[in-house]
């Protein structure tokens, strides 16, 4: 068994591609949907690490890491929920409640996942893509989670449920004109509700894949700002589902990039290949951002760009 | 929003109470009643007591102590290095009547446990990692262990192990603690087989465990066949090699149990052997210097048992050379020694005492290591 060289780095790439972009994925999607509603949901790091926690505990305890992955999924709903209930209190500053709640999520998550440091959790399934290769590298890095093609595949269909279904047409007139939405019958607080809940849901989910799959293990510094950083990639993204999809897989392969050019001798910068894609993030947002006008996909309610 | 009136910012405000009560709630331990004559000791850790790394491998040592007759112990886990620590200590005296405290992280010392030491001249502050100078209190003490030893023993084992003979080192940041490890590590190595070398990603930072497996899976995908790390929870990494279907050397304490194929062997604090050590002699009543250090001579660090796929040449050529720190008639850095720049940083027949406080400022990486110190 010998090593692959400078082959390494792009099978790195598509590898941490795949493997560190779900979190991210699932995190986008759902802010995404929060987003559409006229409704920023910064709390989404305290969910992701809260269904980080419970996937693993339940997962532990109940041996089926699919009901880890239901779990994280109510309990980030909840944690939805609690944030759209605070918010449709009168005069209350979502931005605020959103970062309250991130301290309350980690907090919580901290407290109550002291007794699953230590255990193992089953993991999650994975297939094997690769099987035909000989090369382990190859093999591993085609070694792909389900919770990874279910995440490509809600891109697309939020995509058409946005555009097409009667569901995405409510929640883009309750995101695009709180008026329009309320002449038209439709109540803006209970359809923000069920946005934010499905937003934290997914984090919840995205979380899990952390504790689940990728490192696999449940620990307090497990999630190193995937939950925020999803945030601002819904931004990048330009309220686009598969704009998501592109920047959570830009985003895992640039981070996969640092440890592949140090793996292969490249010793020097690493400081800066670790950064890349902060600053992939912010060179976009320096190209793309224009005084004159708010940023085009936003919706028009969205509290950051009014 | 829409306008309205009832609720203020206080709705803000009060969500915010709530998340930092959650935080603080997770610092907090139920004080112990306070013993009557009996020598309270208090441990202070700066992440979760079981990590499988830094933190369990004193959370070891405090066990150890807790077994002692008429000693309590109190614990108290994620305390952050900043005035935090020395609140925590100052409660644990005061409000627990500690005598002796362990903080163990290394960021604790200057200035929090130096300061309270000038305040509290009858408490024994033992800290883990810090260096002790002329002319600070004499209540404090640091204390190390030269886990390098260990390291090195590991060392010969994935020498004999690795058939690529590239090994792997996942490592925090390019301090001199950390360059000793790879250093020794490689040492080791390289006493099995000269051609071996051992490539060194830096993370970063101490807890990173998405980028820890994302380096253990590149130098897995490079060929290396035994990993091993300077993390403060080698958990990842040991998982990743087991995954990997390659093999790992542990850190901190032993982890076998996470990877019961690839793991051989480790280097491990052998605080459980050191800490009622010490607190035996402070309740005897006698001076500890203020400078403690040492190594497997001395029983400060250990290495976790073979795993039963390391063959008998690995382990008879690890177990002499434990031997021989054992006698201390063996030493790691000894000249003639080139750093992978090409430039002697020891000269030949230079053998460099492993307490030797130029070895605590080592910052080269020597000849067959593959990464750079800047």
């Amino acid at each position: 068994m010998s090593g692959i060289g400078w082959w390494g780095v792009p099978v790195a790439v598509l590898a941490g591609a795949i493997r560190v972009s779900t979190p991210f994925l699932f995190v986008s999607l759902g802010e995404l949907v929060t987003e559409k509603s006229g409704r920023v949901n910064l709390g989404l790091e305290g969910t992701l690490v809260m269904g980080a926690m419970s996937g693993f505990a339940v997962a532990w305890l109940t041996g089926s890491p699919w009901l880890g992955v239901l779990a994280a999924a109510l309990v980030g709903a909840l944690l939805g929920v609690l944030h759209a209930a605070i918010c449709s209190l009168p005069r209350v500053n979502p931005i605020a409640v959103g970062i309250a709640m991130m301290l309350f999520g980690t907090g919580l998550a901290f407290y109550l996942g002291k007794p699953f440091i230590e255990p193992k959790a089953p993991e999650l399934p994975a297939l094997d893509l690769g099987a035909w290769s000989t090369s382990p590298a190859i093999r591993s890095a085609l070694k792909v989670n389900a919770l990874f093609f279910i995440g490509v595949a809600l891109a697309p269909a939020l995509v058409w449920m946005l555009r097409n279904s009667g569901i995405g047409l409510v929640l883009r007139m309750v995101g695009d004109s709180e008026d329009a939405a309320r002449a038209m019958g439709y109540s803006p607080r209970l359809v923000r509700l069920a946005a934010t809940a499905f937003g934290g849901a997914m984090a919840g989910i995205g979380g899990s894949f952390l504790s689940l799959y990728y490192p696999g293990s449940w620990n307090e510094g497990l999630s190193s700002g995937q939950g925020i950083t999803a945030v601002a990639l819904v931004i990048f993204a330009r309220w686009n589902p598969m704009g998501c999809l592109w920047a959570s897989l830009l985003f895992g392969g640039a981070g996969a990039l640092g440890p592949a050019l140090q793996a292969i001798g490249v010793t020097g910068f690493y400081h800066l290949f670790n950064a890349l894609p902060y600053m992939v993030t912010l060179l976009i947002m320096i190209i793309s951002c224009s005084p004159d006008r708010t940023l085009a996909g936003a919706p028009g309610e969205l509290s950051i760009t009014r | 929003m829409t306008s309205g009136s009832g609720f203020s910012r206080r709705a803000v405000l009060a969500g915010l109470g709530v998340g930092a009560a959650g935080l603080a709630a997770d610092g907090l331990v139920a004080p112990a009643a306070r013993a009557a004559g009996k020598t309270v000791v208090g441990f202070i850790y700066v992440g979760t007591a079981n990590d499988y790394g830094y933190n369990q491998a004193h959370a070891e040592g405090a066990a150890a102590v807790r077994k002692m007759p008429g000693v309590t112990v109190l614990e108290q886990a994620r305390v952050p290095e900043t005035v935090a620590v020395q609140n925590t200590m100052d409660g644990m005296i005061n409000l627990d009547g500690a005598s002796i405290l362990f903080p163990t992280s290394f960021g604790y010392f200057d200035p929090f446990v130096l300061r309270l030491a000038k305040s509290k001249p009858k408490v024994q502050f033992l800290h883990a990692g810090g260096l002790w100078k002329e002319g600070e209190p004499l209540n404090a003490h640091s204390y190390f262990g030269f886990i390098s030893q260990a390291v090195y023993t590991a060392g010969i084992v994935a020498g004999h192990m690795s058939k690529s003979k590239k090994l792997g080192f996942i490592a925090a940041k390019p301090i001199p603690q950390v360059l000793r490890n790879i250093n020794a590590f490689t040492l080791g190595a390289q006493s099995v087989d000269p051609s071996i070398t051992t490539t060194v990603v830096f993370t970063g930072d101490w807890f990173l465990p998405v980028r820890e497996a994302e380096a253990a899976n590149s130098l897995a995908d490079q060929g290396a066949d035994v990993l091993t790390c300077h993390v403060d929870s080698p958990k990842v990494v040991m998982e990743t090699a087991e995954k990997r279907g390659i093999f790992c050397t542990g850190y901190h304490t032993n982890q076998a149990v996470l990877a019961p194929k690839a793991y051989l062997t480790g280097a491990e604090w052998n605080w459980t052997g050191l800490y009622p050590r010490l607190v035996g002699d402070l309740i005897a009543g006698k001076t500890l210097p203020n400078m403690i250090r040492g190594g497997f001579r001395e029983g400060f660090v250990r290495n976790s048992a073979y795993n039963a796929i390391v063959p008998e040449a690995a382990r008879k050529q690890a177990d002499a050379v434990r031997e021989q720190f054992m006698a201390g008639s063996f030493a790691v850095f000894k000249g003639p020694l080139k750093d992978n720049k090409g430039n002697t940083v020891i000269g030949a027949g230079t053998t460099v005492d492993e307490f030797d406080l130029v070895l605590e400022q080592m910052n080269y990486l020597v000849a067959g290591v593959i990464g750079s110190t800047g």
